[in-house]
């Protein structure tokens, strides 16, 4: 039996490999450039919202400002979702359109759309999250973690 | 150095630096079986350790949008949030501070998500 | 892309270890020769059945194709529905209506239907069968599911019991996608081995009493095989080990050479899996020559932007019941091998790191 199950196991490696070998891989160059200059573009773009929040209300500081810009390009990546034109760019830039806040928002307004035929709350509320939900996990806990470490130093 | 070209240069780094950070992530779906929400979660803790140490003011001092608007923000937003929640209430204020920090940005993208739900279907593709 | 050929091992093959003890004097070389006990997989039938009609319903994107003009109707996604379930519904119902039709046949007149989907609980064909209202036996094999239908279909004919059946399933790019992906908004970037779910039904009356049309002569039941790939995008190199057992056990149990048939279809491979398949057949001494064709690759052009081509239950069941169906009536074939194949996870077995076991099932037909 164990003979047996290493002789299949010694094939399914060889196979993988073999596989990994004949499948087509995405061009790196193309695809990091593309990545490159949409997430660079988003920035960009976010900076300017910024500064022109900065110009607009001058009495306001940065932290607020910032929140502010933040808002303002996550409801654009929303709407951006909602008319069908973000899944273009994702497809498009990968990584440069789901590592902004971006991605995130139009993470959890396309799962929120996509479960609305089982109904508002039993479809697309319970699956706002199903997306994003390891990002808020994640962020929440680690966070924490580090300001109970910050707690304890400061304890000393 | 006149102010316009300080401007510029800003501008530039704001590019390059969430340029790169996106091309990272991209070079990791590439390379590795990564799936992106595996990635997002990388970089969110890369974000909250960055700010834990206390490397990620200095970065966003100069790369600004670059490195606030990535994922990476969103984490040492929430950290920074945790510290300081820490600080002023203590113990129960690590908890808070993190989710106080961000509650804008959460409540809008929640909100918008919302409105956008109500209005607008998915379409084949 | 150009085949590689496979590395060579030391001691392993990529087949199953009974096939490899068969010895060349226990191949038989015809099929009327053979005695059914000696084949084990195959089962060769008496009074074969006929397929005295298909038809295939599609949307926008699939009669774009290459094989565009011979779909039998060509509907919007949403169908007018107020979701893509409710849109897969109508198409298999309405692919079934049209195939009785052709087959002379009100759809109250089918004795039995056969029939699955790639959604949960294969809630899609089970509304059909509500809603039209006859006997009803819901399948899954996944994308293998056509060949499956056909294959008990004729079995069952062959025996004597119902005189006509339908066999049909469907596949919905946007249910599909839901259920085994991402949203559809979700800004998600595809890898250039991934393929693109047909959005499409089709169905074919099998009948003892016809007259017209081809007969399933034999079909070659699959077993489920798992050669280690957990990638849920590369379906091809997933599936193609399937399609090699099941297309070299049915070889080897039939006596015939894949020249014998005028074509050797498999069912939603894509351009990469079909390259796979060739490799793995060469490996055993088979070569498949310019009449091994792909559904997946035929559904879909270059410019569509489909990836490595068409996968689904509706893009075998599609391609047959309307291409394929088209030139046995116009006499190109005397005799073809169809083999849809079919990957038998689900989201949550993948998530938790197991292997893909795929299934092919292959039935021969002939003029």
């Amino acid at each position: 039996m164990s003979e047996q199950t290493e002789q299949v196991e010694q094939r399914n490696k060889r196979y993988n490999k073999y596989v990994n070998a004949v499948t087509p891989k995405s061009s790196i160059f193309k695809s990091l450039i593309k990545s490159f200059w949409v997430g660079g573009v988003t920035c960009l773009f976010a900076q300017g919202i910024f500064e022109l929040y900065q110009w607009a209300f001058p009495s306001l500081d940065t932290t607020t400002i910032s929140a502010y810009m933040l808002c303002t390009i996550i409801v654009l990546a929303v709407i951006l979702t909602g008319a069908g034109v973000f899944d273009k760019l994702g497809r498009y830039a990968g990584a440069g359109a789901f590592l902004p806040i971006t991605g995130f928002a139009n993470a959890m307004a396309s799962s929120a759309m996509e479960f609305k035929t089982e109904g508002l709350i039993l479809g697309s509320q319970t699956k706002f999250f199903s997306v994003v939900g390891p990002v808020l996990v994640n962020g929440v806990v680690w966070s924490a973690l580090a300001g109970l470490i910050h707690y304890v130093i400061s304890l000393f | 150095m006149p102010v316009a070209v300080q401007k510029i240069l800003t501008y530039l780094l704001v590019f390059a630096s969430g340029g790169l950070l996106c091309m990272l992530a991209q070079l990791l779906i590439v390379r590795t079986k990564l799936t992106p929400a595996r990635i997002l979660v990388i970089f969110l803790c890369a974000g909250i350790l960055l700010e834990a140490v206390g490397v990620f003011k200095y970065m966003l001092q100069y790369a600004k949008a670059g490195v606030s608007v990535p994922i990476l923000g969103f984490g040492a937003a929430l950290a920074k949030g945790a510290i300081e929640g820490a600080k002023t209430l203590g113990f129960m204020g690590a908890f808070a501070g993190g989710l106080t920090a961000t509650a804008m940005g959460i409540g809008v993208a929640v909100c918008a998500s919302f409105v956008v739900t109500l209005i607008f279907s998915p379409r084949t593709k | 892309m150009t085949s590689v050929t496979i590395l060579k091992g030391e001691n392993t093959t990529f087949l199953p270890k009974n096939l490899q003890s068969v010895s060349e004097a226990e191949t038989v070389q015809s099929p009327e020769k053979l005695a059914p006990a000696k084949a084990k997989q195959t089962v060769f039938f008496r009074n074969p059945p006929r397929i005295c009609a298909g038809a295939a319903v599609v949307t926008q994107r699939e009669a774009d194709g290459p094989v565009g003009e011979y779909f039998s109707s060509v509907v919007d996604s949403k169908m007018g529905e107020k979701n893509f379930e409710t849109a897969e519904i109508r198409m298999l119902k309405e692919a079934v209506t049209s195939a009785a039709a052709k087959a002379g046949l009100w759809p109250r007149e089918l004795d039995l239907l056969l029939a699955g989907d790639l959604l949960n609980q294969i809630t899609s064909s089970s509304y059909v069968a509500r809603d039209l209202g006859i006997p009803y036996m819901g399948l899954y094999s996944a994308c293998a599911t056509m060949t499956q239908a056909l294959a008990l279909a004729a079995a069952l004919l062959d025996a004597g019991c119902f005189t006509n059946i339908a066999c049909a399933t469907a596949s919905h790019f946007s249910t599909a996608e839901r259920q085994y992906r991402y949203p559809l908004e979700y800004g998600a970037q595809r890898p250039p081995y991934a393929q693109w779910t047909v959005t499409g039904a089709g169905c074919s009356i099998v009948s003892s009493s016809a007259e017209h049309g081809p007969r399933i002569t034999a079909a070659t039941f699959g077993k489920a095989v798992d050669f280690g790939v957990n990638d849920i995008s590369n379906m091809g190199a997933a599936m193609a080990p399937a399609a090699m057992d099941t297309l070299y056990t049915m070889l080897r149990e039939t006596g015939l050479s894949p020249s014998d048939f005028d074509l050797i279809l498999t069912g939603d491979l894509g351009k990469l899996g079909s390259d796979i398949l060739r490799d793995l057949m060469r490996e055993q001494g088979i070569e498949l020559g310019q009449n091994y064709s792909d559904c997946g690759t035929l559904i879909y052009d270059n410019t569509q932007k489909v990836y490595q081509g068409g996968s689904g239950a509706g893009c075998s069941a599609s391609v047959f019941n309307s291409y394929i169906l088209d030139r046995f009536l116009k006499d190109c074939y005397s005799r073809i091998a169809f083999l849809a194949t079919g990957a038998l996870m689900n989201p949550q077995s993948t998530y938790q790191g197991e292997t893909i076991p795929c299934i092919s099932h292959a039935v021969i037909i002939e003029k």
